[in-house]
């Protein structure tokens, strides 16, 4: 699903790599945690996979699409089918939950009717049925990660990539997402997280990539957050 | 739902930058004014010279009694210098370009000239002998006068030639340089329009950079997130353009044709259906301005 061949990303001339000639596969339908402290790649890794960046060197594949050589203009079509939940949940405040949901499907043009049915089946999904009409700064901060969430999963995509989607919660509703995440995984979608949390990564016993400035230095399957425990 | 979602956007950025979206309607209403006035002038600068060249004649005026030009050294022009000059313009060289030629007595021109002044005082003193003969001749292009010119200059018996449509010429040449001011501050004006518009669509990018980038994440088309953007700035200017041919229509029709038109009736005057001809090309201009400085404004703004 994706696919990183000894891809390096500079961002300023003569910097130190944000990547160092990464290589790396995941599987259709795998559930990938992305450790290493701050400024180790991972966000980097992130953007890589959404052509928010090019690589400097070596090739990205993402769903069967070398990224290098993708047009700019069917960009767009190759995001639709990967959705994206950040540490900072990123929801317009002034729209409803059902509305920042429906946001997503609209941009891309799907019809009225596709929209009124899947929003609410996707809400209920995660658990937010009945709070429709509700805006962003009327829910809890786990409320308000779901409704990214189900922003980023309301289109099937085949990928969802994570950017610390808990770094802002406490445990318990940390938890809630991780259960979230866990079912989407299990219809089929590859989930890829970056994350602090360790409780999180030893309790799930999923595949840990460690990044570590710039460089991959473990991938393990079922694997813990640190490498020394 | 589409189209009623791509509205529903506009809907929202016109509002929630309405005094830069009325700042851009003036700017284009103003700039299109003027790029308007100077085509209605150059229409009104072409409407009398067809009207005007075709009367314009070449006037060759014979020596008087008392005349200092040295042609006239002979004194009051004699018959057998007539018959030399009406000779003269009969010549093979010549005669193509002469549409007609008559003779206008000294007779003739006092009587013109009493009809003309009638009941003025100074007017009832001049007498037959004041006036001055001449021949006039009409031209099939009114522009070859200098063909005319170097055939009678310097014979004897002429005192002067006179190309009438140098006396509209100097009227033309306002006209022509009205035009140059007008476009002038026409050219300064859309400068103006292009970076307002610019600075509005930039602001808007900037005040919707949460919902676009959202819109790039989850995969909107480019043409999906720049067009609410570009109708913003098109509709505006194209308000601003509708303005500028109202305006002109109003100054056509109040100023010009029931004005100028009821106190000045010798002229051939511009007209609101002139003002159809100049209207779509304003209402182009402004769509145009506001497409380009968009398109380029974006690609820096919303890339993805």
């Amino acid at each position: 699903m994706i696919r990183f061949e000894n891809v390096t990303k500079v961002y300023a001339r003569g910097a130190r790599p944000a990547l160092d000639r990464v290589s790396l596969d995941v599987e259709r339908g795998e559930f990938l945690f992305l450790v290493g402290a701050s400024g180790s790649g991972k966000s980097t890794f992130l953007r890589l996979v959404l052509r928010e960046e090019r690589a400097s060197a070596g090739r990205v594949w993402v769903a069967g699409k070398e990224l290098g050589t993708l047009s700019s203009w069917k960009v767009p079509h190759m995001r639709r089918r990967i959705g994206a939940v950040f540490q900072d949940f990123r929801l317009l405040p002034n729209k409803t939950v059902f509305e920042n949901v429906a946001f997503a499907l609209q941009v891309i043009g799907k019809p009225r009717h596709h929209i009124l049915t899947t929003v609410p089946d996707v809400l209920e999904m995660v658990g937010l049925a009945g709070k429709e009409k509700r805006r962003p700064h009327e829910l809890s901060g786990g409320e308000q990660q779901r409704v990214a969430i189900a922003r980023a999963f309301v289109n099937r995509p085949d990928i969802l990539l994570a950017d610390e989607p808990t770094g802002n919660l406490d445990p318990t509703t940390s938890l809630g997402i991780m259960r979230l995440l866990d079912r989407i995984n299990r219809t089929g979608t590859t989930v890829v997280m970056a994350t602090h949390d360790d409780e999180i990564v030893d309790q799930m016993r999923k595949r840990v990539v460690e990044l570590d400035t710039g460089a991959l230095v473990r991938d393990q399957s079922r694997g813990v957050y640190g490498s020394d425990r | 739902m589409r189209l009623r979602f791509i509205f529903s956007e506009i809907g929202i950025g016109l509002r929630r930058n309405l005094s830069m979206t009325i700042s851009v309607i003036l700017v284009t209403f103003v700039s299109l004014t003027f790029v308007g006035v100077a085509s209605l002038l150059q229409t009104q600068i072409g409407k009398m010279k067809d009207d005007w060249y075709g009367k314009v004649e070449v006037a060759a005026y014979l020596c008087p009694t008392h005349s200092t030009a040295p042609t006239c050294a002979g004194g009051e022009v004699t018959p057998d210098q007539e018959a030399k000059i009406k000779a003269a313009l009969q010549q093979p060289e010549v005669a193509p370009y002469i549409q007609q030629i008559y003779f206008e007595s000294k007779q003739q021109a006092y009587a013109s000239f009493e009809k003309r002044f009638k009941g003025d005082f100074m007017a009832s003193l001049a007498t037959v002998d004041d006036m001055q003969a001449s021949y006039r001749i009409k031209l099939v292009d009114p522009t070859k006068y200098q063909v005319v010119a170097d055939v009678l200059s310097g014979v004897q018996g002429v005192e002067q030639v006179q190309d009438q449509r140098q006396l509209f010429d100097r009227m033309f040449l306002i006209m022509d340089r009205a035009t140059l001011l007008s476009g002038g501050l026409a050219a300064v004006m859309l400068l103006a329009a292009i970076l307002l518009i610019t600075t509005t669509i930039r602001l808007s990018a900037l005040s919707r950079r949460r919902e676009t980038g959202i819109m790039r994440l989850v995969g909107a088309s480019n043409l999906f997130i720049e067009l609410p953007f570009m109708l913003e700035g098109a509709i505006a200017a194209t308000i601003g353009a509708a303005l500028a041919v109202g305006a002109l229509w109003a100054g056509v029709k109040y100023l010009v044709v029931d004005w100028l038109g009821s106190s000045v009736q010798w002229i051939p005057y511009v007209t609101t259906a002139d003002l159809t001809r100049v209207a779509p090309v304003l209402v182009i201009i402004g769509i145009l301005l506001a497409t380009i400085s968009s398109v380029v404004t974006l690609n820096r703004y919303t890339r993805v």
